[in-house]
């Protein structure tokens, strides 16, 4: 019985939220909902989109590599593809991912809750990331032409340049609000609809992460907002903030600019995280090893990380004083991570261990993020950095650490809690042979780059050396791979939602909440508010059944003999 | 759906919010307060006449933080509200005045 929980049969006839009456109808009934679960589905669907164009701006961008010279595109055509890549891969896909799909669809079910805190707030929020997207994408096809400053618009070239950085702007800033009003939907909902006996040490490890991310979605992000709207003001009134011919200070910009978007890496990969510590107690059918010290990390992590900014600035001319200062506190933030990283490995030890896909996506993210970790260490190290900063070995860093953390994760968590969204299982062979098939692309797309890095490839060229050429055929044909390996699993799991087979409520054996209504689950969550006796990973009620399975084997093989 | 299952956690938070309303604070005491930070904005302006070298912006941003304090602690009645939003009041500004203090320690020492 999950998470020792009081449960309360649900009606047999009760219908699900697809197909539950409601006041509106056809497309209204989604574009109108203020339930948290068609909202996350909502969510889903726009990242899907926005994920699969930045993805093929991607893959041009990898094949204009492929020889030196111009192949494909011109120079300034680059500039834009990798600006428009970076910008909605962040802003759109890896900082919501995770909080706006699964933290909706599934955190008020762990809870035991019957929705967000503040539902219509919520829809709000997905109407403020549809705008931002779609000004973003919108800033392709009007004025002087996409930005080409990068996803990081550093100041004083985002001020100087005619393309269309003010757009590109002011859609991040719309974007922004989205994630502040999530992030305190989320926290509302944590203090105040916890189900009864559900402490803060009884809650799943998921909602801890979303808890400190939402956090960082409060704290940090309005400091990004007025930083881009003083962008915005400076190119359109000259006010002097930024610009060093009006005594501005390009420098503070980037204080400013990484100020949020150092926490933000946490609000990417901390929700990422919390998945994880969801999948492995399951599948290794055991409690999750050290629960307090992961739940602490996550609140460590969030703070630790709001000191570290500094790190993206070493080599831009700030103080050798705040230089040192920042590469000890860049260390500092690994405990916190090595604590989850260890509790993991050792959750794993003498575990139950079934390798299903959500299981397989998560191991390849161990082994994955721990080589985008321990790559951050030496960009974190003064001297190191500045032989590898601005090369493709930070390239290689960022996609290990992003796209190996939170990409392989929110692939991870597709499958984990597909059942439970969709009431049907997509095809578990089609989904293992992706996953690996992803694993072959991702390390040859981005390995290669480690070393060009190391080699002294500069990022963000569209042209280089011929001696560069062998690394970057190797990554272009990574990057086909790869994306043939996305491909197979988003067919498969489209394939799952329209014709797959029936499931359970438990198909994985897991002990939360959500596991314990119906799937896909009612409008309403639960009957009756559920209420919480023990812990979030309890899983004796199942170690009695298997070991009550074995014993009759035992009996049957006896019997047999 | 607001609050449908609310109260279930947290009932303290819940009913010292409505305790907390019968404490708001009288009209003489938010005008006390006005005049005081009407008081602080004047010594900020005047301040900023007198050459206090790099002691400017210390000072200019203690009276701001002086004048936060008032209008978080009575006119948004934090004063008077529950421990848990003082803490996160705490924490906010906690963070803010570290984040603030390491940038500093690039502005100071950049031309050394």
């Amino acid at each position: 019985m999950a998470n020792g929980t009081i449960a309360v049969p649900h009606k047999a006839a009760e219908p699900d939220f697809y197909h539950v009456r409601t006041k509106h109808t056809g497309i209204w009934a989604w574009l109108l909902t203020t339930d948290h679960k068609r909202i996350g589905l909502m969510y889903l669907s726009a990242m899907t989109f926005f994920f699969l164009s930045a993805m093929t701006l991607g893959v041009l961008m990898r094949l204009e590599m492929l020889t030196p010279g111009e192949t494909i595109m011109s120079a300034q055509t680059y500039n834009s593809f990798f600006t428009l890549h970076g910008v909605i891969m962040i802003f759109l896909f890896i900082i919501p991912g995770v909080p706006a799909v699964f933290g909706n669809f599934i955190l008020p079910i762990q809870l035991g809750a019957k929705d967000v805190q503040f539902p219509k707030l919520n829809l709000l929020s997905w109407y403020l990331y549809m705008i931002g997207g779609i000004l973003a994408l919108f800033s392709l096809f009007i004025g002087t032409g996409i930005a080409d400053t990068g996803w990081t618009f550093y100041a004083p070239y985002s001020i100087r340049t005619t393309t269309n950085v003010s757009i590109s702007v002011f859609a991040a800033f719309i974007l922004g609000f989205s994630s502040i009003l999530t992030g305190l939907n989320f926290l509302t909902t944590i203090h105040r609809l916890r189900c009864p006996g559900m402490t803060w040490f009884r809650m799943p490890l998921f909602v801890w992460s979303i808890y400190a991310t939402s956090w960082i979605q409060v704290l940090a992000t309005p400091v990004i907002g007025i930083t881009l709207l003083l962008v915005i003001l400076e190119r359109a009134f000259g006010i002097g903030v930024f610009d060093p011919t009006l005594g501005g200070d390009p420098l503070l910009f980037q204080h400013l600019f990484w100020i949020y978007s150092h926490p933000a890496v946490y609000i990417m990969i901390l929700p990422a995280m919390g998945v994880v510590s969801e999948i492995i107690p399951t599948f290794s059918k055991k409690p999750i090893f050290g629960y307090v010290p992961i739940a602490i990390s996550s609140l460590g992590i969030a703070l630790v990380g709001y000191l570290v900014w500094g790190h993206h600035m070493f080599s831009s001319g700030i103080s050798d004083t705040s230089r040192v200062i920042f590469s000890l506190l860049t260390f500092i933030v690994a405990l916190p991570s090595g604590i989850k990283v260890f509790n993991w490995v050792a959750t794993l030890y003498k575990g139950s261990i079934e390798v299903t896909a959500p299981m397989l996506f998560t191991l390849l993210f161990i082994f994955i993020f721990s080589i985008g970790g321990l790559t951050g260490l030496t960009l974190g190290a003064l001297n190191t950095d500045l032989h590898l900063t601005d090369t493709y070995y930070v390239v290689a860093h960022f996609h290990y650490v992003m796209f190996g953390g939170m990409g392989l994760i929110f692939f991870a968590s597709m499958h984990y809690w597909f059942p439970k969204m969709y009431g049907k299982m997509y095809n578990e062979k089609v989904a293992k042979v992706s996953a690996y098939w992803i694993a072959v692309g991702f390390n040859t797309l981005y390995f290669p780059m480690f070393i060009m890095g190391y080699l002294g490839m500069p990022r963000r060229y569209y042209d280089y050396l011929p001696e560069y050429q062998i690394w970057h055929v190797i990554s272009t044909v990574g990057s086909w791979i790869l994306v043939s390996g996305i491909l197979i699993m988003v067919f498969n799991l489209v394939k799952g939602i329209r014709s797959g087979k029936p499931t359970t409520a438990n198909p994985w054996g897991g002990t939360t909440l959500e596991w314990t209504v119906p799937s896909p689950p009612p409008l309403e969550n639960f009957d009756v508010i559920p209420t919480v006796t023990t812990g979030p990973y309890d899983h004796t009620q199942m170690q009695k059944q298997l070991r009550e399975q074995y014993k009759q084997q035992q009996k049957a093989e006896e019997e047999k003999n | 759906m607001d609050n449908h299952n609310s109260g279930h956690s947290e009932h303290s938070e819940h009913n010292d919010g409505h305790i907390a309303e019968a404490h708001h604070p009288s009209y003489g005491i938010n005008v006390l307060v006005w005049i005081g930070l009407i008081a602080l904005t004047s010594i900020t302006v005047s301040v900023s006449g007198i050459n206090l070298g790099s002691l400017a912006l210390t000072v200019a941003l203690i009276i701001a933080t002086v004048k936060t304090m008032f209008v978080i602690n009575f006119f948004m009645h934090l004063k008077f509200d529950n421990k848990v939003f003082k803490i996160f009041v705490g924490v906010c500004m906690l963070i803010f005045i570290v984040v603030l203090v390491l940038t500093f320690f690039d502005l100071t020492f950049r031309y050394e």
